[in-house]
């Protein structure tokens, strides 16, 4: 799957944890924009893991803070898996 | 989880001055003095100014029924074990003043961790200071950078805690769900090295994890397992060994943490295992190594109690009773309760918010009974709970008492 491809999919995965219909842009953040909390994030992460059969371990969700950063890791992750 | 954060009084801010490092509990604060300015009794502040048994103290001046502090089976006051604390006390002094790998190994310490071999038929037990220390401790020190670590996401503080100072990988997984704990073993690499924590009991809502197949999933992927049974000791298990034990999969755990600082009725941690490589963990592990050890009287009302709860099956079949009776009758007066069946000594009643949360405790308390008010973040799914964990020590009359005040306090409040 390609970065294009990549995107569309979490995009569509994302659309039921966006209860306020926020635009989603590579800078929108999930804290601040998004206002997911630690539970939103789980079962977010979870939909995402199990899409793309890869681990994003908390460690690894500490540093996405943005949406970009999100389609760039699953990308990577994705390659090396 | 965090149930007793007590905030000093906040600094009168000046006019113009800067943010410091204290700004980012602004929000806490403000959320408490909302609480504390409609006249709330303090639900963090509580002081017992005198205990008069496992079940009663007095309160703010009142006799109140405990309700509310994991004393399951209710050792704090059983002769035996406050005798056994007096004579250690006698005869080896009020404190160690030492690690246990310097100076802070007495007579005591030994005789307490061969009572945990023994209650636990393993070969190796190893007791911190507390229960804390055993999760932070052991977890930190075994699962390192570049391991990984599968939780079940409600997990305690002090499992987190560990997670983070061991600079692992950190997994979670949604709880007591073992298909999405599974779908995440199975994507770790091979070679990585694994270790799966779960609890035997759930603090927040009193329940069960299904550890007859997490435990065979976790040994399926090479994992290896660790269960907290800090809330299952003494009670859960035909010898009070923990869930472990009666779901059969105690042979199958690696490691198990408990603590003392429940159904043992005293503080301290432990750790307790068959690896064979298990002593070398006195040395590397942090958390046991860089603090003083208990104190001589302290293990030694560990060691008595530890060894009587081997033969307190008539308390625990008491305890029983006493966890079914409060479920069914909360449940018909009209609560909504943390599970469908009562599965432990705990059992949690879902308030509707916060606020309704804090007046409930309140109420409690002013007609004589304390409980815990658990509240977010600590709490799973942001609930607010009032949190019932029953003793062995409660008598039937007692409980049905329990139940006159729940339902006084919660018409006073408009809860039912």
């Amino acid at each position: 799957m390609d970065r294009a491809q990549v995107d569309a999919k979490i995009r569509e995965l994302a659309e039921p944890f966006n209860k306020k219909g926020v635009t989603i842009t590579e800078e929108t953040t999930f804290q601040n924009d998004l206002e997911f909390d630690s539970l939103t994030v789980m079962d977010f992460v979870a939909e995402i893991e199990d899409e793309f059969d890869i681990i994003i371990s908390m460690n690894q969700q500490a540093e996405i803070e943005n949406y970009g950063q999100l389609v760039d890791a699953v990308c990577k992750l994705q390659a090396d898996s | 989880m965090s149930e007793g954060i007590s905030q000093p009084d906040q600094p009168q801010e000046l006019e113009g001055e800067g943010k410091d490092l204290f700004s980012k509990f602004d929000d806490i604060i403000a959320l408490r003095e909302g609480l504390l300015s409609q006249g709330r009794e303090d639900p963090f502040n509580l002081v017992m100014e005198k205990v008069l048994s496992p079940t009663r103290a007095i309160c703010n001046g009142r006799e109140t029924i405990l309700l509310g502090t994991y004393n399951y089976m209710g050792m704090t006051f059983d002769p035996d074990v406050v005798e056994a604390g007096k004579q250690a006390l006698a005869d080896f002094g009020s404190g160690t003043t030492g690690s246990r790998v310097l100076n802070g190994t007495y007579q005591g310490h030994k005789e307490c961790e061969q009572a945990l071999k023994d209650f636990y038929d393993m070969d190796h037990a190893m007791v911190f200071s507390t229960g804390y220390q055993a999760n932070l401790g052991i977890i930190s020190t075994i699962a390192g950078k570049g391991d990984y670590i599968v939780l079940d996401i409600d997990s305690h503080a002090s499992i987190w805690d560990g997670c983070a100072m061991g600079q692992a990988e950190v997994v979670p997984f949604k709880h007591n769900d073992i298909e999405a704990m599974e779908k995440r073993l199975k994507r770790i690499p091979a070679d990585a090295g694994k270790l799966v924590v779960l609890e035997g009991v759930y603090s927040m809502l009193g329940d069960v994890a299904p550890l007859k197949e997490m435990v065979a999933i976790a040994k399926k992927y090479g994992a290896m397992v660790l269960v907290d049974e800090a809330h299952s000791m003494g009670f859960i298990g035909e010898n009070g060994r923990g869930v472990v034990e009666d779901a059969g999969v105690i042979d199958d755990v690696d490691f198990i943490i408990g603590t003392f600082s429940k159904s043992v009725g005293t503080v301290g941690g432990f750790c307790v295992s068959n690896h064979p490589k298990f002593e070398i963990m006195r040395l590397v592990c942090r958390p046991y190594v860089f603090t003083a050890s208990l104190p001589p009287s302290v293990v030694a009302t560990a060691e008595t109690s530890i060894r009587k709860l081997m033969h307190g099956s008539n308390k625990r079949a008491h305890l029983w009773e006493n966890s079914k009776n409060l479920h069914k009758g909360l449940r018909e007066l009209g609560f909504k309760l943390g599970t469908e069946e009562p599965q432990s000594a705990i059992i949690a009643v879902v308030m509707p918010d916060l606020e309704q949360g804090a007046a409930m405790w309140e109420a409690l308390i002013r007609n004589g009974l304390y409980v815990n008010l658990a509240r977010p973040p600590a709490t799973p799914a942001n609930m607010t709970l009032l949190r019932c964990s029953l003793c062995a020590e409660h008598s039937e009359e007692e409980v049905g008492q329990i139940l006159e005040i729940f339902e006084k306090s919660g018409k006073e409040v408009g809860i039912i």
